[in-house]
């Protein structure tokens, strides 16, 4: 059973009641054919309209949806069985909360790295809720050098709260860990190819984040902190979660307006949750899309226009005046 | 534009008036200041003079931005650049004040455009380029002036062949800046990893305190980490540690010596002492010259 948001109950509603009247229509009382047909059709539209115009707050929870497909679920669904886990940061451990591997994705060799949640309580616990700790940075990293080493491009899935705030994270360098990929994959040699599929969750989420091409699903965010996180410090009140999430512009289409993002990739009617294939179709497509291109830039030239994409982000007074007139 | 001249005059005679390695704490507004450690009461004037140690513990408190240059440079040598870049307003953001008006009321109390400092230095006679982040300047929090700031001049670092020293002192992201902020991160270590490529040394300083997005991204990546003694550096605050695992936290967690033990450190160094740890780790890199 899906988890019901909120903003979902009219829909959910209707579709009962579609319900309700088959097992009527079904038990041979009465003809309600049209009455269903009625019904159905107002379902489409009314899932447009909701979905087409959803507050910053409404995306976050659709982007935090239990049912959303993870990392692993992509994997799945994109490269079949020609995917091998990797594990282990080869210095401390094994982090659950980051998984990787090599992979064939339509014949073509690429490692895959991104964020793990899981599906329930029981296997949240075990991903740490996607909230990586140092040794999960650090095998991404490992995977990366493994990736660079066989020249092969690099496809991350980008879906995490936040990297962990715990004592073992503090006590092994979650900063340097962090900062550590940052830098690495601004002068990695070979393609990096970025998806933020669910929880863009801060300086956690970027780790994994420095590519040549960064698309992001409709409904999913990306941000320099949660709403929750960022009401408590500048309104001094976590209840006002909403504001923050509005003010803060973490929607897909604020960052595609912002230019940090290369596209917004649609999502099933609904989110991603209720069609996990037809997600991962939509991903597999951009990949194969934008990969030949990448392929065939030299390696310095790579590196270089990756560099100058995170250089020229930033907003300054005299620019702001130009575009004012 | 009225208030915008205003400052820039205002800090272009603090610049010219203003011998600024004599005089560098013009603006503290307190008499006293208690110290944190021991609790003893100080008087600003004996703390400026003193370094920001306190007098009776020895206790390292934070310390201005034109107090910090003061400290590490050679008379006079601290040449700024890109003094005037200034904010926009990218996300118009609002809590409970609009964002150009926290910009504005940190400009005027501290008589500095952003939270950090760029320029060219002589340590010890040798030539530098040194950051100094201002945590009077909101929190020293890192949005795009403070990116591109530190950006530049790793860079310059990188072309000019000059090594590079930035003093860290941070609450993390500059919030009111959303992604932009965020993105600095990778805007900044990417420039230190420019620089390490050009194989010229980057010296991170690491003050209290320095945490979340700054100590996440260049502040971690020195070539030589050194720390200030008691500073705070984390990735995680306390605060939303003990929220998250709902325990205390044990004595002395996340402060300097703890890194150091934990392997983050390459020392701890005493601030009086500061400036020639600088200069010899410096001079034994350039083959003692």
């Amino acid at each position: 059973m899906a988890l019901e948001l909120d903003f979902e109950k009219p829909i959910i509603e209707i579709e009962k009641r579609i319900e309700d009247l088959k097992v009527i229509s079904d038990a041979g009382h009465v003809d309600l054919t049209e009455e269903i047909a009625l019904l159905s059709s107002k379902i489409e539209p009314l899932k447009k309209e909701i979905y087409n115009n959803l507050e910053s707050w409404q995306v976050a929870k659709l982007a935090r949806h239990i049912d959303r497909p993870s990392t692993l679920e992509y994997v799945k669904h994109i490269c079949g069985d020609d995917f091998v886990e990797m594990h282990g940061d080869r210095l401390f451990g094994d982090d659950p909360a980051i998984v990787g591997g090599i992979g064939l994705i339509d014949g073509r060799s690429v490692m895959i790295i991104g964020h793990q949640k899981g599906c329930d309580t029981q296997t949240n616990i075990y991903r740490n809720f996607g909230m990586p700790h140092p040794e999960g940075y650090r095998k991404a990293l490992r995977l990366m050098r493994f990736a660079e080493q066989f020249n092969m491009p690099v496809v991350t899935f980008i879906d995490t709260p936040g990297a962990f705030p715990g004592i073992g994270a503090e006590e092994r360098g979650q900063s340097e860990a962090i900062a550590k990929n940052l830098a690495e994959m601004s002068a990695l040699r070979v393609p990096i190819i970025c998806f933020i599929t669910g929880e863009g969750g801060s300086g956690g989420a970027l780790a994994l984040g420095v590519g040549d091409k960064v698309f992001m699903f409709e409904f999913s965010i990306y941000s320099v902190i949660s709403a929750e996180g960022c009401a408590a410090i500048l309104w001094n009140d976590p209840n006002k979660a909403k504001e923050a999430a509005s003010a803060l512009k973490f929607k897909s289409t604020d960052l595609l307006k912002a230019g940090i993002i290369d596209e917004i990739l649609n999502e099933p009617l609904g989110g991603a949750h209720r069609d996990h294939k037809k997600a991962a179709e939509e991903i597999k497509k951009t990949i194969l899309k934008y990969l030949p291109t990448l392929i065939a830039v030299s390696a310095d030239n790579l590196i270089e226009e990756r560099y100058n994409r995170f250089r020229r982000i930033g907003k300054f007074a005299g620019e702001e005046e130009q575009e004012n007139g | 534009m009225g208030w915008f001249d205003k400052l820039r005059s205002k800090t272009a005679k603090s610049q010219e008036d203003q011998p600024k390695q004599e005089a560098p704490s013009q603006k503290t507004p307190d008499l006293w200041k208690k110290c944190p450690g021991c609790g003893e009461t100080i008087l600003t004037k004996d703390l400026v003079r003193n370094l920001f140690l306190c007098v009776k513990c020895d206790y390292h408190m934070r310390m201005p931005v034109w107090d910090r240059v003061a400290l590490l440079s050679d008379d006079n040598s601290f040449v700024e650049f890109n003094q005037e870049l200034k904010s926009a307003d990218p996300l118009k953001f609002v809590d409970s004040k609009e964002y150009p008006q926290r910009i504005a009321e940190a400009i005027e109390k501290t008589d500095a455009f952003d939270a950090a400092m760029t320029g060219y230095v002589q340590i010890d006679g040798i030539k530098a380029i040194l950051g100094v982040m201002n945590f009077e300047f909101m929190g020293g929090s890192m949005g795009s002036v403070v990116g591109e700031k530190l950006a530049e001049a790793l860079e310059r670092g990188a072309s000019e062949k000059t090594p590079v020293v930035i003093v860290a002192t941070s609450g993390g992201a500059r919030m009111q800046e959303g992604i932009f902020s965020l993105m600095q991160m990778a805007k900044t270590s990417a420039a230190v990893k420019k620089l390490n490529a050009a194989k010229v040394p980057f010296i991170s300083i690491l003050t209290d305190p320095t945490t979340g997005g700054v100590s996440a991204s260049f502040a971690s990546l020195g070539d030589f980490n050194i720390a200030e003694p008691g500073a705070l550096i984390c990735f995680a605050g306390p605060r939303v540690i003990e929220q998250t695992i709902r325990q205390k936290l044990p004595e002395g967690f996340q402060k300097s010596k703890f890194l150091l033990e934990h392997g983050m450190l390459d020392c701890i160094v005493h601030r009086r002492t500061l400036k020639k740890q600088i200069a010899k780790i410096l001079h034994i890199l350039n083959n003692g010259r």
